[in-house]
């Protein structure tokens, strides 16, 4: 078998033999005990069942969960710049990043809904809050971490600090932002989904993934809650995917992570 | 005409450390246009430091230094900048080239700052004809990642050039080169020189040096010999000796095979 067959063909025997020892654990257990497993046929038929819903509730948190993911990525990013012009600035707001950083959701949940009312503004800072540390962190090291022979280069040139930051700190230090990108974008939906089910609202079809989640739990509809995590998985490959393919375009031509072979 | 580099006695100390370190002591040296000078010395000795201050990248802290005439002790840290960026071209070991950057614009780079801009246009032209010296002109698209090491540092040696610098300075401009690429970098140096620039660099190997028209030797901060180089070498002909030898050895290796 080629190489390329095998590496379709693997995944696809692993999924076959999951697929069948779900069946077979669900079978396996006592009949009135198999509403805690239930099996991908009856997933499926709730997708069916269910589906406008399920669409409605992801779209909601796909709202919330890039909302938050693009105003923490253009926040993060202006604050690194700030941040590593200088080091006693850096000195003086780290801690209450931290700090930031530390406070749990569940905590800043409640708080949010009496200021900003429950619904997508709650969704979209939970999900900022969420996103914004792992971003500014590794953008900032980005900006810092230039090579300092190519900083001695530019003030020999008498290179302006602006210009030394835009031809040279924030080119260097777009592979660490994608970094954070990257990471931020696992936990956008998360984030969206957290905040959706603290501090999220059904009013007008706003809910997401996450009321929808605490709905159906209530209502014990558990192939429903299935197909609602499924749904939230297939929310989570597509943010990482199209932040994967925004990073190969933005690096691919001259990074050497994606040197190429054409030379 | 006034040679273009003229130092008297002098000296550095750095006095960073808990010892004042006594790195140049006494060095009198006069370069004349279109010479191509060899700076050797063991490790320490003080060649860097010397390369520096006749970059007026630093001063010295005694002696007299005079630029193409000009002393530039008397000058203050913004006419420095000028002075450096009009008649001094740098080439360093490490290529310091941009990553995200093309070769062209890479080259382009010193004419961006600075108060005295030229067109874009002319920007271009200048950095393609610099290219063009150092024989890449047709790589002018391609991203640093994309070429050898010796074709960056022939780069970084036309983006020296683009200012249209009277005096190259290199510090180990093949220090990270093998010997192969690095006879094809003194053969764009060589030719360089015979166009009217001058040279001076810093290298550790004597088969480097001897591409030079005349060699230093430093110790201990210094000069121990000054002289011209004995039978230099050409770096067309070593060159070719190179490409003879392999032809012959693939010949041997073809021969050895069908027999
Ligand atoms: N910035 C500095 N502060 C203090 N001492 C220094 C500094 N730069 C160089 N020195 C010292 O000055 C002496 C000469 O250093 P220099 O870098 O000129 O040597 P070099 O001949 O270039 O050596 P190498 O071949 O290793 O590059 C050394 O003893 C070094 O430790
Ligand atoms: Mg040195």
């Amino acid at each position: 078998m080629s190489p390329r067959l095998l590496r379709l063909a693997l995944p696809a025997a692993t999924g076959a033999v999951m697929i069948a020892a779900w069946y077979g654990l669900h079978f396996w257990l006592d009949a009135e005990m198999r509403f805690l497993l239930p099996t991908p046929g009856q997933i499926l038929a709730a997708f069916r069942d269910n589906g406008s819903d399920l669409a409605r509730a992801a779209l909601n948190t796909t709202e919330g969960a890039l909302l938050g993911f693009g105003f923490a990525a253009s926040v993060s990013f202006l604050l690194a710049v700030g941040l590593s012009l200088s080091a006693p600035v850096r000195a003086s707001l780290y801690p209450y990043l931290m700090i930031l950083q530390m406070t749990p959701v569940i905590i800043i949940a409640p708080i949010l809904v009496l200021w900003v009312g429950a619904g997508l503004k709650s969704v979209t800072v939970i999900t900022f809050l969420i996103c914004f540390f792992p971003l500014v962190v590794n953008t900032t090291q980005g900006l810092v971490s230039t090579d300092r022979n190519l900083v001695e280069l530019f003030a020999m040139w008498r290179a302006s600090r602006w210009q030394q930051l835009r031809h040279l700190r924030v080119p260097a230090a777009l592979p660490y932002f994608f970094t954070g990108l990257r990471i931020a974008a696992t936990l956008a939906p998360i984030g969206a989904l957290v905040g959706d089910y603290t501090a999220g609202s059904s009013a007008g079809d706003g809910g997401g993934l996450g009321f929808l989640a605490i709905i159906y739990s209530s209502q014990a509809k558990y192939p429903a809650l299935f197909a609602t995590a499924a749904t939230t998985c297939v929310l989570g490959f597509i943010f990482t995917s199209g932040v994967l393919a925004l990073s190969w375009f933005a690096l691919h031509h001259w990074h050497d992570s994606y040197e190429r072979s054409d030379q | 005409m006034a040679p273009v580099v003229k130092i008297d006695q002098i000296h550095k100390i750095y006095d960073s450390g808990d010892v004042p370190v006594h790195a140049v002591r006494g060095v009198s040296l006069e370069i004349q246009q279109k010479e191509f000078v060899a700076l050797m010395g063991a490790s320490g000795s003080g060649k860097s430091t010397l390369m520096n201050m006749l970059g007026c990248l630093d001063r010295p802290t005694r002696g007299s230094y005079l630029l193409d005439g000009v002393d530039v002790s008397l000058l203050d840290k913004n006419e420095l900048a000028d002075i450096r960026n009009q008649k001094l071209g740098f080439v360093f070991q490490g290529f310091n080239l941009l990553a995200r950057t093309t070769a062209l614009e890479n080259v382009e780079l010193p004419c961006l700052y600075g108060k005295t801009r030229m067109s874009s246009k002319k920007m271009r032209e200048r950095a393609m004809y610099c290219l063009d010296i150092v024989g890449l002109s047709n790589r002018a698209d391609h991203m640093p990642n994309q070429l050898s090491g010796g074709q960056q540092q022939r780069v970084a040696i036309a983006r020296a050039l683009v200012n249209e610098p009277q005096l190259l300075l290199a510090d180990e401009p093949t220090g990270n080169l093998d010997s192969r690429t690095s006879i094809e970098v003194m053969g764009v140096f060589q030719k360089l020189n015979e166009q009217g620039i001058t040279i001076v660099m810093v290298t550790h190997e004597l088969d480097v040096a001897r591409y030079c028209k005349r060699y230093l030797i430093l110790r201990d901060g210094i000069v121990v010999r000054d002289e011209p180089t004995q039978d230099r070498s050409i770096a067309e002909i070593e060159l070719a000796k190179l490409k003879e030898a392999e032809t012959a050895a693939k010949l041997l290796a073809a021969g050895s095979a069908a027999a």
